[in-house]
């Protein structure tokens, strides 16, 4: 009796919205799951339901966390004492651009908002590229070393070294791969698939995850069968 | 066997199966034995190195959909850092993360009896991206004039102790897409050589082992799993360890079914020749 109770009216305390809300949530969750059996209206409901929902909340989320007080706020509401940002106008005339591309005559603008962004990304990427990826990375592989640590150690630094070597011949194709090119090409095949194997691994890891993330509130938040 | 087609099996009877073996470990847990790896046991130390007194950034960048992998990371770290009576600043650079971060902040602080504003600071969430990693390196707290109430910063004890990067012991990173731990290791760790750590999903953690052998990063959690490990370091086995045991078994569920797929395979590739050389005989006679 008193699970049965707590399943329709939550732990002590607990305010009626949020025992509804779980009940939705949990209901939401099943009907997606349904999935797993065959297509069917429930579950295209709430497919669509949280296509919308998602949509919605980025909208506030955006329109609370950024344009309010990024733009709106500094613009026309500054604070008392505070001078008004006019330099914001530049990045909110840019975004509005973007918003033109739903009129043909006047589409062309957005390409300045997008030349902006892309431009800007580059040169900042760029450089943190070369210096965090780049240079850290070949630094690293030319000073593993190959003479301490034990002999597991250094199979596996040498390893790592004659990997990153035949990988790069492999994405190398100024030579045709043949004779010694086409044998290390080869091996460094072998090499990307033993890493795509490792990132198909942590991937089945992160969509059990998932199903164990749904399925702990199922049974805990929604059902209380789990302590 | 004969009748019965491997290959036949229909996929319900695999998904059943796998609720079954997800639901019956959590409803009944385990405790399977798990080892530490070294990427967790070096962040552990990391914290550990960190002395008493000193300021450490959570930086959150995930959103819900990634919670049960990245939540029990965020409240190890909390937990870890309130017991080393470090001081936390939390940032964000994805919107929906500030309230996550909350949620793992605000009973760790009533447990160990943490002040806002003296003990930690959520700053909350700035767009920007890598630009504003960048407006980081210069001044956090031009970066992030307000908190994520709304208060400014200039009013808050901690932020007061806050210029930029220099005055952060560590920064932890969890994160589960772009910007996160990538942009954390081109824009910040290899510019204002902060000490770094990481913890991010499953999916998204192989790119960043190169990153903890070549020391840009001081350690790394790897989804669940990683989760898991550093709540049983931090001495507070929670959501991650329970998880581990249905992680466990349906991955040897999966493995079972891929070996059982391999048979049928095999078995059906031997009949297909066997009726070839069959045909061909007969041809021949």
């Amino acid at each position: 009796m008193n699970w049965l109770q707590e399943l329709f009216t939550g732990a002590p305390g607990t305010p009626p919205s949020a025992v509804w809300g779980t009940w939705v949530a949990g209901l939401l969750t099943l009907a997606i799951y349904s999935f797993l059996y065959k297509d069917n209206p429930v579950y295209r409901f709430a497919e669509s339901l949280f296509v919308g929902v998602g949509a919605a909340y980025w909208l506030a989320i955006l329109y609370h966390n950024t344009l309010v007080p990024k733009l709106f706020v500094p613009l026309f509401f500054p604070p008392e004492g505070q001078p008004v940002l006019w330099y914001r106008v530049f990045p909110g005339v840019l975004a509005a651009f973007m918003l033109l591309r739903f009129f043909p005559k006047l589409s062309w603008l957005s390409r300045w908002s997008l030349g902006f962004v892309v431009g800007m990304y580059a040169a900042v990427n760029t450089t943190g590229f070369a210096q965090g990826d780049l240079v850290a990375q070949i630094h690293a592989t030319v000073t593993t070393p190959l003479t301490s640590g034990g002999g597991l150690v250094i199979a596996l630094n040498a390893a790592a070294i004659v990997g990153v070597i035949a990988t790069l011949i492999y994405f190398f194709f100024s030579k045709e791969h043949r004779g010694p090119v086409g044998a290390a090409a080869r091996l460094g095949i072998w090499f990307l698939m033993v890493a795509f194997g490792a990132s198909f691994g942590y991937t089945v890891m992160g969509r059990v995850s998932l199903l164990i993330g749904r399925m702990t509130f199922l049974l805990r938040d929604w059902l209380h069968l789990m302590q | 066997m004969a009748g019965f087609d491997l290959r036949q099996i229909d996929r319900r009877v695999i998904f059943t199966l796998i609720f079954v073996v997800v639901a019956w470990p959590l409803l009944r847990p385990m405790r399977l034995p798990m080892d530490v790896t070294p990427p967790v046991q070096r962040l552990y130390e990391a914290v550990e190195a960190v002395p008493p007194g000193s300021i450490v950034m959570l930086a959150g960048d995930y959103s819900p959909d990634t919670m049960p992998e990245l939540q029990p990371m965020v409240i190890s770290f909390v937990r870890h850092a309130f017991r080393r009576d470090l001081k936390i600043v939390t940032t964000s650079l994805w919107a929906n993360s500030p309230p996550l971060i909350e949620d793992a902040l605000a009973p760790l602080a009533a447990e160990f009896g943490k002040t806002y504003g003296v003990d930690f600071v959520n700053l909350g969430y700035m767009a920007g991206g890598t630009v504003t990693l960048l407006g980081m390196g210069a001044s956090i707290p031009n970066t992030f004039p307000q908190d994520y109430y709304g208060t400014p910063v200039a009013g808050l004890p901690l932020m007061r102790e806050v210029t930029n990067f220099d005055d952060i012991a560590l920064v932890m990173n969890v994160s589960s897409g772009t910007p996160g731990t990538r942009e954390w290791v081109q824009q910040v760790q290899g510019r204002y050589r902060v000490r770094l750590a990481s913890g991010t999903t499953a999916v998204a953690a192989p790119p960043f082992y190169p990153y903890v052998q070549s020391g840009q990063l001081v350690g790394l959690l790897g989804g669940l799993k990683g989760a898991a490990e550093y709540e049983m370091l931090v001495d507070a086995p929670g959501d991650a360890v329970r998880g581990m045991d249905a992680q466990s078994i349906v991955h040897a569920l999966i493995v079972f079914f891929i070996l059982l797929g391999n048979v049928a395979y095999f078995a059906e590739r031997r009949a297909q020749r066997a009726r070839g050389g069959a045909a061909q005989r007969e041809v021949t006679a």
